[in-house]
């Protein structure tokens, strides 16, 4: 009953009135936060960080505010996803496949209900985790070396082919051009610049966000000016919003199983919130074959990478806690708080400061209960922003996207690449191919080639040690199956599918 | 229509926080979370506390090209900003000594200080058959393909040096065959050590802390001129008989074009933190040593850093 006794510890540290407020008011400038394009998750968190120092909020109330910002971000992405089409943060990505098109429909609503919940229930479910099996799984990143992470992210591409795009081949040419995007920059091998034409500000790299706004936000901008505004997808038709208690219900093996996927790859180290919302909307998909109708706007299509994507959030913060190894990017930033707060995350964190862990725990699970509550009821609001006609919506979200991708850097040719990148997306759709899978290649590309880099400076260049451990070969395996089976198993995938709605 | 605007409103009032009135600007040359974040953020937040400053220091992060992009930023529009510091380290005056900040030079800045520095670390695992640094310094000698290191730093960084520079005090200096991989951080680093994919982890004090009080591994060498308090039960590399001293000092730089007069503000600013007992604290949570070198001495002191590392670069061939 020890789990019990710290359990009533943490919640008598974050269940105060003026806690209970700031989760409240966390909640909701981070739903706002990742709702916003270009700005997620990290950004919101470093930038309300100074926040907390002018308060003078104590480290469990700073730890509270922020922990709800992040949870609410996560919340927050998949309501521009939904909407308009273009995705809050890099993890609800996904939502924008099912999503759309099901807001599209007439059903905005409903698609934003059901998310809501999958969040919730992927969020809840990964608190869980965190709170029974913290010290445990920490010992997970210690099975993972460069070859290991190199066949985890293979297994990502392998189940890319054919993802939203009807034409594999096209599919494959997108993922190509992420790839190479992610060439560019540093190699982090050898310390030598490449393709970046002596400019120090491709140094680092070309930030995934640049590449997401770009691609999606400002080439709808684009879209829209050729047509006169006649021809922009925004523009959903509203309808009223009820609870559509069929599709939870019918989504409830969906949720857990993505909450699970997303969960562990949420404590690989590295890893992060996006694969943990693509594994779980790939595998989903494959469960649900050919007449799952995944990309036309299913309930299942929504709920997986959005349980997958909050569950990965949760599943972030047990190798940051217990390692001091952030799993994502904004786990990184709260790292940094923690540590300007004199909290040392590491293994002993939770023997140390069990006021620290426990209270932050059981400011997550209310968080939580905050941003169910939030979402749910205050889904009609959310959904009145289309009534915004897109001619003022449309430079509204743009200018907001200006001063996101200006926050992450502060320098004015990120701005310049996103409008390239605007351009890009524009001639891509003109094409007919898609941009899911560049933006994947941009994400995942460079952590597989330093992966792999690693891995042949380990074993002197001998290939074999990519199948050194029974993890990797499993991994291969199913990267093997992933990509192979699609093409030649179509006719056997035929089994009857039950029908959603 | 109002959601859209009470959002525009929340969001000016959110860049209106952080950015109220004419606070100072503290550059974070990396992404939050790592050496140099922690720097702007602890110093900033120690200022305000203890008064130092009027407005909390707003902190700004300008990843890239490894510090490069903020110094390029500071000399070529920020050069007379006298309400601007960026945080530096050993990473920043190696970067200089190697020439990776595509031709700048360190007088390009005024650097104000230091006030701690990370003692540098050789660590191993704890089931590893390296008992001692002569133990590993050894083996590479005689099969250089047997050890890999891992550290936080890109190749040719500060924590790849390390162990070059010891190994060249036991005469190995084909350095082309030690095998070191550059992770995304110390704490990386070590879990890679941990798990057993390489034998050996290079990086600072303040990195494996966690990973020493909970048994995970063994410092084989601390690379400081005496133990760290603290710390006593860790051996110097110097007194295993490998002189070598290599130190992360955290510090501070400001524009070039600043009046002397901002200068000496600054170097007050920062001497107050120094003497703080919030920094002092904060230097005993991160493992952080002390190592105060404020004003006029610091520049001298990185103009010989400079020289030296950049001598020991070509010796090694990490640079031509």
């Amino acid at each position: 009953m020890e789990l019990l006794a710290n359990l009533s510890l943490g919640f008598s540290i974050a269940l105060s009135p003026y806690t209970l407020m700031l989760a409240l008011i966390g909640c909701f400038l981070g739903t706002i936060i990742g709702a916003l394009p270009g700005l997620g998750p990290s950004n919101g968190v470093a930038i309300l960080i100074p926040l907390t120092f002018t308060l003078g909020l104590d480290a469990t109330s700073a730890l509270v505010l922020m922990t709800s910002v992040y949870y609410g971000a996560m919340y927050g992405g998949r309501i521009s996803s939904i909407l308009l089409n273009i995705p809050g943060d890099e993890p609800a990505l996904l939502t924008t496949l099912d999503g759309y098109p099901m807001a599209k429909a007439g059903r905005a609503g409903d698609a934003l209900v059901i998310s809501g919940f999958a969040s919730f229930v992927g969020a809840f479910l990964a608190t869980v985790g965190l709170m029974l099996l913290a010290p445990l799984l920490a010992r997970v990143a210690y099975l993972f070396g460069p070859s290991e992470y190199f066949a985890l992210y293979l297994l990502a591409f392998c189940t890319l082919g054919g993802m939203a795009s009807n034409n594999q081949a096209k599919a494959a040419i997108a993922s190509c051009i992420g790839l190479a995007i992610a060439m560019v920059g540093v190699d982090n091998t050898s310390g030598m610049p490449r393709l970046t034409g002596g400019n120090l500000h491709l140094y680092d790299g070309i930030d995934f966000l640049v590449a997401i706004v770009g691609l999606f936000a400002v080439a709808e901008v684009f879209f829209f000016i050729e047509s006169h505004g006649s021809k922009s997808s925004i523009g959903v038709k509203l309808e009223k919003v009820r609870i559509p208690w069929k599709d939870l219900f019918a989504t409830r093996w969906t949720m857990l199983r993505a909450s699970g996927v997303g969960f562990i790859a949420g404590i690989l180290p590295g890893a992060g919130a996006s694969l943990g919302s693509f594994l779980a909307y790939m595998s989903e998909k494959s469960i649900a074959g050919e007449k799952g109708g995944f990309g036309t706007g299913v309930a299942k299509g929504i709920a997986a990478p959005e349980a997958g994507n909050n569950a990965a959030a949760g599943g972030a913060l047990v190798p940051m806690l217990t390692l001091g190894v952030p799993g994502s990017g904004t786990t990184a930033v709260l790292l940094a708080l923690l540590m300007t707060l004199n909290i040392t995350p590491g293994p002993t964190l939770f023997s140390d400061r069990p006021e620290v862990v426990w209270g932050l725990i059981a400011a997550l699970l209310i968080a939580n209960f905050v941003l169910l509550l939030m979402n749910v009821p205050m889904v009609k609001i959310f959904v009145r922003v289309l009534q915004v006609p897109a001619a003022i919506l449309l430079p509204g979200v743009t200018m907001i996207s200006f001063i996101g991708i200006y926050s992450l850097s502060g320098s004015y040719f990120d701005l310049l690449l996103m409008i390239a990148f605007g351009a890009l997306g524009y001639v891509l759709r003109k094409l007919d191919i898609p941009t899911v899978p560049v933006i994947l290649g941009i994400l995942l590309g460079g952590h597989m080639e330093d992966a792999l880099r690693r891995a042949m400076v380990i074993s002197d260049g001998d290939a074999t040690y990519l199948f050194s451990s029974a993890i990797a070969i499993g991994l291969w395996a199913a990267a093997i199956i992933g990509f192979v089976a699609p093409m030649f198993m179509r006719g056997l995938l035929k089994k009857p599918q039950r029908i959603t709605d | 229509m109002n959601t859209k605007i009470s959002k525009l409103c929340t969001l000016a009032a959110l860049f209106c926080v952080s950015t109220a009135g004419f606070a100072a600007e503290c550059i974070a040359p990396a992404n939050p979370g790592g050496g140099w974040d922690f720097t702007c953020r602890q110093i900033g937040k120690i200022m305000y506390d203890i008064g130092a400053v009027e407005k909390p220091i707003q902190v700004t992060n300008m990843a890239g090209a490894g510090g490069g992009l903020a110094f390029n930023h500071v000399v070529a529009e920020r050069n007379d900003d006298a309400d601007l510091i960026v945080a530096a380290s050993s990473a920043t005056s190696t970067r200089l000594a190697q020439n990776a900040y595509a031709g700048m030079t360190a007088d390009q800045v005024r650097f104000v200080g230091a006030i701690g520095a990370d003692p540098g670390v050789i660590v191993v695992a704890k089931d590893s058959p390296f008992q001692t640094l002569g133990d590993l310094l050894n083996a590479i000698k005689s099969k250089p393909g047997s050890v890999t290191f891992a550290g936080g730093s890109a190749t040719g960084g500060f924590d790849h040096l390390k162990p070059l520079m010891l190994l060249q005090r036991v005469g190995f200096t084909d350095i082309a065959k030690v095998k070191y991989i550059s992770l995304d951080g110390g704490a990386d680093a070590i879990t890679q050590t941990i798990g057993g994919f390489t034998q050996a982890m290079t990086g600072d004090m303040s990195e494996v802390v966690g990973f020493l009080k909970a048994g995970e591994i063994r410092v084989l060498a601390v690379l400081t001129e005496r133990r760290i308090p603290g710390f006593d039960s860790i051996p110097t590399a110097k007194e295993q008989g490998f002189d070598v001293v290599a130190v992360n000092w955290r510090g501070l730089y400001i524009p070039r074009g600043v009046s002397d007069q901002t200068f000496d503000i600054w170097a007050q600013r920062l001497q107050k933190v120094a003497d703080s007992a919030e920094w002092k604290e904060a230097m005993a949570a991160n493992g952080l040593a002390p190592f105060t070198k404020v004003g006029g001495d610091f520049q001298s002191y990185i103009d010989d850093v400079v020289a030296e590392v950049r001598k020991l670069s070509q010796e090694l061939g990490v640079i031509q």
